[in-house]
Protein backbone atom coordinates (compact mmCIF):
# COMPACT_ATOMS: atom_id res chain seq x y z
CA UNK A 1 0.00 0.00 0.00
CA UNK A 2 2.69 2.47 1.03
CA UNK A 3 4.66 1.83 -2.15
CA UNK A 4 1.50 2.32 -4.20
CA UNK A 5 1.09 5.79 -2.72
CA UNK A 6 4.78 6.58 -3.32
CA UNK A 7 4.60 5.44 -6.95
CA UNK A 8 1.42 7.41 -7.68
CA UNK A 9 2.87 10.49 -5.98
CA UNK A 10 6.08 10.25 -8.05
CA UNK A 11 4.11 9.98 -11.27
CA UNK A 12 1.81 12.88 -10.31
CA UNK A 13 4.71 15.16 -9.34
CA UNK A 14 6.48 14.26 -12.61
CA UNK A 15 3.34 15.05 -14.61
CA UNK A 16 2.89 18.45 -12.96
CA UNK A 17 6.57 19.39 -13.34
CA UNK A 18 6.70 18.17 -16.93
CA UNK A 19 3.63 20.22 -17.82
CA UNK A 20 5.07 23.31 -16.10
CA UNK A 21 8.53 23.02 -17.63
CA UNK A 22 7.32 21.87 -21.06
CA UNK A 23 9.17 18.56 -20.85
CA UNK A 24 6.22 16.24 -21.46
CA UNK A 25 7.91 14.54 -24.46
CA UNK A 26 11.04 13.72 -22.46
CA UNK A 27 9.02 12.58 -19.45
CA UNK A 28 6.85 10.21 -21.46
CA UNK A 29 9.95 8.73 -23.09
CA UNK A 30 11.66 8.47 -19.68
CA UNK A 31 8.86 6.24 -18.37
CA UNK A 32 9.69 3.67 -21.06
CA UNK A 33 13.45 4.16 -20.74
CA UNK A 34 13.23 3.65 -16.97
CA UNK A 35 11.39 0.35 -17.36
CA UNK A 36 14.04 -0.75 -19.85
CA UNK A 37 16.90 0.25 -17.58
CA UNK A 38 15.31 -1.74 -14.73
CA UNK A 39 15.60 -4.88 -16.86
CA UNK A 40 19.17 -3.97 -17.86
CA UNK A 41 20.00 -3.38 -14.20
CA UNK A 42 18.66 -6.82 -13.22
CA UNK A 43 20.56 -8.51 -16.04
CA UNK A 44 23.79 -6.78 -15.05
CA UNK A 45 23.25 -7.68 -11.39
CA UNK A 46 22.14 -11.25 -12.09
CA UNK A 47 25.59 -12.71 -12.68
CA UNK A 48 27.13 -11.17 -9.59
CA UNK A 49 24.16 -12.05 -7.37
CA UNK A 50 24.24 -15.68 -8.54
CA UNK A 51 28.01 -15.91 -8.08
CA UNK A 52 27.87 -14.39 -4.61
CA UNK A 53 24.91 -16.58 -3.60
CA UNK A 54 27.02 -19.57 -4.65
CA UNK A 55 29.97 -18.47 -2.53
CA UNK A 56 27.63 -17.77 0.41
CA UNK A 57 26.10 -21.22 0.13
CA UNK A 58 29.64 -22.60 0.18
CA UNK A 59 30.41 -20.57 3.34
CA UNK A 60 27.33 -22.05 4.97
CA UNK A 61 27.94 -25.68 3.93
CA UNK A 62 31.64 -25.69 4.78
CA UNK A 63 31.02 -24.46 8.33
CA UNK A 64 32.63 -21.05 7.83
CA UNK A 65 29.41 -19.35 8.94
CA UNK A 66 29.25 -21.58 12.03
CA UNK A 67 32.86 -20.65 12.84
CA UNK A 68 32.15 -16.93 12.60
CA UNK A 69 29.04 -17.41 14.73
CA UNK A 70 31.12 -19.07 17.47
CA UNK A 71 33.66 -16.24 17.26
CA UNK A 72 31.03 -13.49 17.67
CA UNK A 73 29.07 -15.14 20.48
CA UNK A 74 31.10 -13.80 23.46
CA UNK A 75 30.99 -10.26 22.03
CA UNK A 76 27.20 -10.39 21.62
CA UNK A 77 26.49 -11.72 25.10
CA UNK A 78 28.15 -8.53 26.39
CA UNK A 79 25.82 -6.38 24.27
CA UNK A 80 22.77 -8.48 25.19
CA UNK A 81 23.05 -9.46 28.89
CA UNK A 82 19.95 -11.69 28.81
CA UNK A 83 21.68 -13.91 26.21
CA UNK A 84 24.04 -14.98 29.03
CA UNK A 85 21.19 -16.85 30.65
CA UNK A 86 19.82 -18.45 27.49
CA UNK A 87 22.13 -20.18 25.06
CA UNK A 88 19.31 -20.31 22.47
CA UNK A 89 19.15 -16.52 22.42
CA UNK A 90 22.93 -16.22 22.18
CA UNK A 91 23.03 -18.67 19.24
CA UNK A 92 20.27 -16.86 17.35
CA UNK A 93 21.91 -13.46 17.93
CA UNK A 94 25.34 -14.66 16.84
CA UNK A 95 23.94 -16.30 13.70
CA UNK A 96 21.96 -13.15 12.87
CA UNK A 97 25.01 -10.89 13.09
CA UNK A 98 27.44 -13.22 11.33
CA UNK A 99 24.99 -13.91 8.48
CA UNK A 100 24.51 -10.13 8.09
CA UNK A 101 28.28 -9.62 7.98
CA UNK A 102 28.63 -12.16 5.18
CA UNK A 103 25.60 -10.79 3.32
CA UNK A 104 23.49 -13.92 3.82
CA UNK A 105 20.11 -12.19 4.08
CA UNK A 106 18.28 -15.51 3.78
CA UNK A 107 19.93 -16.82 6.95
CA UNK A 108 20.10 -13.52 8.85
CA UNK A 109 16.40 -12.68 8.96
CA UNK A 110 15.05 -16.00 10.37
CA UNK A 111 17.80 -16.00 13.03
CA UNK A 112 17.05 -12.38 13.88
CA UNK A 113 13.35 -13.12 14.20
CA UNK A 114 14.10 -16.08 16.48
CA UNK A 115 16.26 -13.79 18.64
CA UNK A 116 13.56 -11.10 18.63
CA UNK A 117 10.92 -13.58 19.85
CA UNK A 118 13.23 -14.76 22.63
CA UNK A 119 14.05 -11.20 23.73
CA UNK A 120 10.40 -10.05 23.58
CA UNK A 121 8.40 -9.71 26.77
CA UNK A 122 4.75 -8.78 26.19
CA UNK A 123 3.78 -6.30 23.50
CA UNK A 124 6.21 -3.52 24.51
CA UNK A 125 9.74 -3.61 23.10
CA UNK A 126 12.43 -4.33 25.68
CA UNK A 127 15.71 -2.39 25.65
CA UNK A 128 17.55 -5.36 24.22
CA UNK A 129 14.96 -5.83 21.48
CA UNK A 130 15.35 -2.16 20.49
CA UNK A 131 19.09 -2.74 20.37
CA UNK A 132 18.68 -5.83 18.17
CA UNK A 133 16.56 -3.91 15.66
CA UNK A 134 19.00 -0.98 15.63
CA UNK A 135 21.82 -3.48 15.06
CA UNK A 136 19.93 -4.84 12.06
CA UNK A 137 18.95 -1.46 10.58
CA UNK A 138 22.59 -0.29 10.56
CA UNK A 139 23.78 -2.52 7.75
CA UNK A 140 27.05 -4.22 8.62
CA UNK A 141 28.20 -6.04 5.53
CA UNK A 142 31.73 -6.98 4.53
CA UNK A 143 31.18 -6.98 0.75
CA UNK A 144 28.27 -4.83 -0.50
CA UNK A 145 28.49 -6.54 -3.88
CA UNK A 146 25.35 -5.01 -5.47
CA UNK A 147 26.79 -1.52 -5.08
CA UNK A 148 30.13 -2.59 -6.54
CA UNK A 149 28.34 -4.06 -9.58
CA UNK A 150 26.41 -0.79 -10.04
CA UNK A 151 29.74 1.05 -10.05
CA UNK A 152 31.35 -1.42 -12.45
CA UNK A 153 28.40 -1.21 -14.85
CA UNK A 154 28.57 2.58 -14.87
CA UNK A 155 32.24 2.33 -15.86
CA UNK A 156 34.09 2.88 -12.58
CA UNK A 157 37.84 2.37 -12.88
CA UNK A 158 38.02 0.52 -9.55
CA UNK A 159 34.51 -0.53 -8.47
CA UNK A 160 35.75 -1.94 -5.16
CA UNK A 161 37.62 1.15 -3.97
CA UNK A 162 34.58 2.26 -1.94
CA UNK A 163 34.86 -0.70 0.45
CA UNK A 164 36.79 1.09 3.23
CA UNK A 165 34.35 4.03 3.07
CA UNK A 166 31.40 1.61 3.33
CA UNK A 167 32.92 -0.20 6.32
CA UNK A 168 33.73 3.02 8.19
CA UNK A 169 30.29 4.52 7.47
CA UNK A 170 28.56 1.35 8.69
CA UNK A 171 30.58 1.45 11.91
CA UNK A 172 29.68 5.14 12.43
CA UNK A 173 25.98 4.42 11.81
CA UNK A 174 26.05 1.46 14.22
CA UNK A 175 27.88 3.41 16.94
CA UNK A 176 25.48 6.36 16.70
CA UNK A 177 22.47 4.00 16.61
CA UNK A 178 23.55 2.12 19.74
CA UNK A 179 24.46 5.40 21.46
CA UNK A 180 21.08 6.92 20.57
CA UNK A 181 19.32 3.80 21.85
CA UNK A 182 21.09 4.21 25.19
CA UNK A 183 20.40 7.96 25.45
CA UNK A 184 16.73 7.78 24.48
CA UNK A 185 15.99 4.85 26.77
CA UNK A 186 13.41 5.75 29.38
CA UNK A 187 12.00 3.64 32.15
CA UNK A 188 9.32 1.30 30.90
CA UNK A 189 5.82 1.97 32.05
CA UNK B 1 40.89 -3.04 -2.43
CA UNK B 2 40.55 -5.12 -5.59
CA UNK B 3 42.30 -7.96 -3.80
CA UNK B 4 39.46 -8.45 -1.27
CA UNK B 5 37.02 -10.36 -3.45
CA UNK B 6 39.46 -12.80 -5.13
CA UNK B 7 41.03 -13.33 -1.71
CA UNK B 8 37.65 -14.24 -0.18
CA UNK B 9 36.92 -16.65 -3.05
CA UNK B 10 40.32 -18.31 -2.67
CA UNK B 11 40.01 -18.55 1.11
CA UNK B 12 36.49 -19.97 1.02
CA UNK B 13 37.48 -22.45 -1.71
CA UNK B 14 40.58 -23.75 0.08
CA UNK B 15 38.81 -23.87 3.46
CA UNK B 16 35.85 -25.78 1.99
CA UNK B 17 38.05 -28.28 0.13
CA UNK B 18 39.99 -28.96 3.34
CA UNK B 19 36.71 -29.56 5.18
CA UNK B 20 35.63 -32.01 2.46
CA UNK B 21 32.68 -29.93 1.25
CA UNK B 22 31.38 -30.52 -2.28
CA UNK B 23 32.54 -27.10 -3.48
CA UNK B 24 31.13 -27.02 -6.99
CA UNK B 25 27.62 -28.22 -6.17
CA UNK B 26 27.40 -25.65 -3.34
CA UNK B 27 28.37 -22.92 -5.82
CA UNK B 28 25.80 -23.99 -8.41
CA UNK B 29 23.01 -24.58 -5.86
CA UNK B 30 23.64 -21.14 -4.41
CA UNK B 31 23.65 -19.58 -7.87
CA UNK B 32 20.26 -21.16 -8.54
CA UNK B 33 18.91 -19.44 -5.38
CA UNK B 34 20.51 -16.21 -6.60
CA UNK B 35 18.47 -16.43 -9.77
CA UNK B 36 15.28 -16.49 -7.69
CA UNK B 37 16.44 -13.35 -5.88
CA UNK B 38 17.01 -11.59 -9.22
CA UNK B 39 13.59 -12.64 -10.52
CA UNK B 40 11.93 -11.28 -7.38
CA UNK B 41 13.82 -7.98 -7.79
CA UNK B 42 12.72 -7.27 -11.35
CA UNK B 43 8.99 -6.37 -11.06
CA UNK B 44 9.32 -3.72 -8.30
CA UNK B 45 12.40 -2.28 -10.03
CA UNK B 46 10.52 -1.82 -13.31
CA UNK B 47 7.75 0.12 -11.53
CA UNK B 48 10.03 2.29 -9.44
CA UNK B 49 12.80 2.99 -11.96
CA UNK B 50 10.30 4.15 -14.55
CA UNK B 51 8.75 6.58 -12.02
CA UNK B 52 12.22 7.78 -10.96
CA UNK B 53 13.23 8.34 -14.60
CA UNK B 54 10.07 10.39 -15.13
CA UNK B 55 10.92 12.43 -12.04
CA UNK B 56 14.40 13.15 -13.43
CA UNK B 57 13.15 13.98 -16.95
CA UNK B 58 10.36 16.25 -15.71
CA UNK B 59 12.79 18.45 -13.80
CA UNK B 60 11.28 17.59 -10.41
CA UNK B 61 14.47 15.84 -9.26
CA UNK B 62 16.48 18.97 -10.08
CA UNK B 63 14.04 21.08 -8.08
CA UNK B 64 14.39 18.74 -5.09
CA UNK B 65 18.19 18.89 -5.43
CA UNK B 66 18.16 22.71 -5.48
CA UNK B 67 15.81 22.81 -2.51
CA UNK B 68 18.04 20.50 -0.45
CA UNK B 69 21.33 22.05 -1.60
CA UNK B 70 21.80 24.76 1.07
CA UNK B 71 21.18 22.36 3.97
CA UNK B 72 23.09 19.38 2.55
CA UNK B 73 25.93 21.51 1.22
CA UNK B 74 26.51 22.87 4.72
CA UNK B 75 27.18 19.37 6.10
CA UNK B 76 29.21 18.21 3.10
CA UNK B 77 26.63 15.90 1.49
CA UNK B 78 26.31 16.15 -2.33
CA UNK B 79 22.74 17.53 -2.84
CA UNK B 80 22.18 15.14 -5.78
CA UNK B 81 21.87 12.32 -3.22
CA UNK B 82 18.80 13.91 -1.55
CA UNK B 83 16.28 11.59 -3.29
CA UNK B 84 18.31 8.54 -2.24
CA UNK B 85 18.33 9.60 1.42
CA UNK B 86 14.56 10.14 1.32
CA UNK B 87 13.79 6.68 -0.08
CA UNK B 88 16.53 4.60 1.62
CA UNK B 89 14.72 3.93 4.95
CA UNK B 90 11.41 3.14 3.19
CA UNK B 91 12.09 0.80 0.31
CA UNK B 92 14.99 -1.44 -0.65
CA UNK B 93 14.13 -1.66 -4.35
CA UNK B 94 13.35 2.08 -4.39
CA UNK B 95 16.80 2.82 -2.97
CA UNK B 96 18.43 0.50 -5.51
CA UNK B 97 16.53 2.24 -8.34
CA UNK B 98 17.36 5.77 -7.17
CA UNK B 99 20.97 4.86 -6.31
CA UNK B 100 21.66 3.26 -9.68
CA UNK B 101 20.05 6.24 -11.41
CA UNK B 102 22.32 8.68 -9.53
CA UNK B 103 25.43 6.57 -10.20
CA UNK B 104 24.73 6.34 -13.94
CA UNK B 105 23.54 9.98 -14.33
CA UNK B 106 26.48 11.63 -12.57
CA UNK B 107 29.13 8.94 -13.12
CA UNK B 108 30.43 6.34 -10.64
CA UNK B 109 33.52 8.39 -9.75
CA UNK B 110 31.74 11.75 -9.33
CA UNK B 111 31.27 13.08 -5.79
CA UNK B 112 27.52 12.33 -5.96
CA UNK B 113 28.04 8.87 -7.50
CA UNK B 114 30.58 7.84 -4.88
CA UNK B 115 28.53 9.18 -1.98
CA UNK B 116 25.40 7.44 -3.32
CA UNK B 117 27.26 4.11 -3.60
CA UNK B 118 28.61 4.32 -0.04
CA UNK B 119 25.18 5.35 1.33
CA UNK B 120 23.55 2.43 -0.45
CA UNK B 121 26.16 0.01 0.93
CA UNK B 122 26.25 1.22 4.52
CA UNK B 123 22.56 1.65 5.42
CA UNK B 124 19.47 -0.57 5.54
CA UNK B 125 15.75 -0.35 4.78
CA UNK B 126 14.98 0.77 8.34
CA UNK B 127 11.17 0.77 8.36
CA UNK B 128 11.01 -2.61 6.64
CA UNK B 129 13.41 -4.14 9.19
CA UNK B 130 11.47 -2.67 12.11
CA UNK B 131 8.19 -3.98 10.67
CA UNK B 132 9.57 -7.50 10.11
CA UNK B 133 11.18 -7.92 13.54
CA UNK B 134 8.47 -6.31 15.64
CA UNK B 135 5.73 -7.93 13.60
CA UNK B 136 7.24 -11.37 14.19
CA UNK B 137 7.77 -10.74 17.91
CA UNK B 138 4.24 -9.34 18.39
CA UNK B 139 5.45 -5.93 19.59
CA UNK B 140 2.94 -3.07 19.51
CA UNK B 141 4.84 -0.37 21.43
CA UNK B 142 8.18 0.14 19.69
CA UNK B 143 9.35 2.84 22.17
CA UNK B 144 12.59 4.53 21.05
CA UNK B 145 13.57 2.04 18.35
CA UNK B 146 12.56 4.07 15.29
CA UNK B 147 14.13 7.38 16.43
CA UNK B 148 17.35 5.54 17.36
CA UNK B 149 17.43 3.68 14.03
CA UNK B 150 16.84 6.94 12.12
CA UNK B 151 19.72 8.55 14.04
CA UNK B 152 21.86 5.66 12.81
CA UNK B 153 20.71 6.29 9.22
CA UNK B 154 21.46 10.02 9.46
CA UNK B 155 24.91 9.26 10.87
CA UNK B 156 25.44 6.71 8.09
CA UNK B 157 24.58 9.29 5.40
CA UNK B 158 26.87 11.93 6.90
CA UNK B 159 29.72 9.47 7.32
CA UNK B 160 29.16 8.09 3.79
CA UNK B 161 29.50 11.54 2.23
CA UNK B 162 32.59 12.26 4.34
CA UNK B 163 34.43 8.98 3.74
CA UNK B 164 33.45 8.85 0.05
CA UNK B 165 35.19 12.20 -0.29
CA UNK B 166 38.39 11.57 1.67
CA UNK B 167 39.07 7.88 0.90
Amino acid sequence: MAMGIVWTALVLVSLVFAALTGRLDDTAKAALDGAGSAVKLCVSLAGAICLWSGVMELMRRSGLLAGLTKLLRPLLTRLFPSAKKSSGTADALALNVSANLLGLGNAATPAGIRAARLLADGDTATDELCRLVVLNTASIQLIPLTVCVLRAEAGAARPFDILPAVWLSSVCALAVGLGAERLMRKKRR
Amino acid sequence: MSIVVPLIFAFVGVFSLCRGTDVFSALTDGARDGLKVVLAMLPPLVAILSAVSMLRASGAMEALTCLAAPLLGAVGIPPETAPLMLVRPLSGSGALAVGSEIISSFGPDSAAGRAAAVMLGSTETTFYTVAVYFGAAGIKRTRHTIPAALCADAAGFLAAAFFARIL
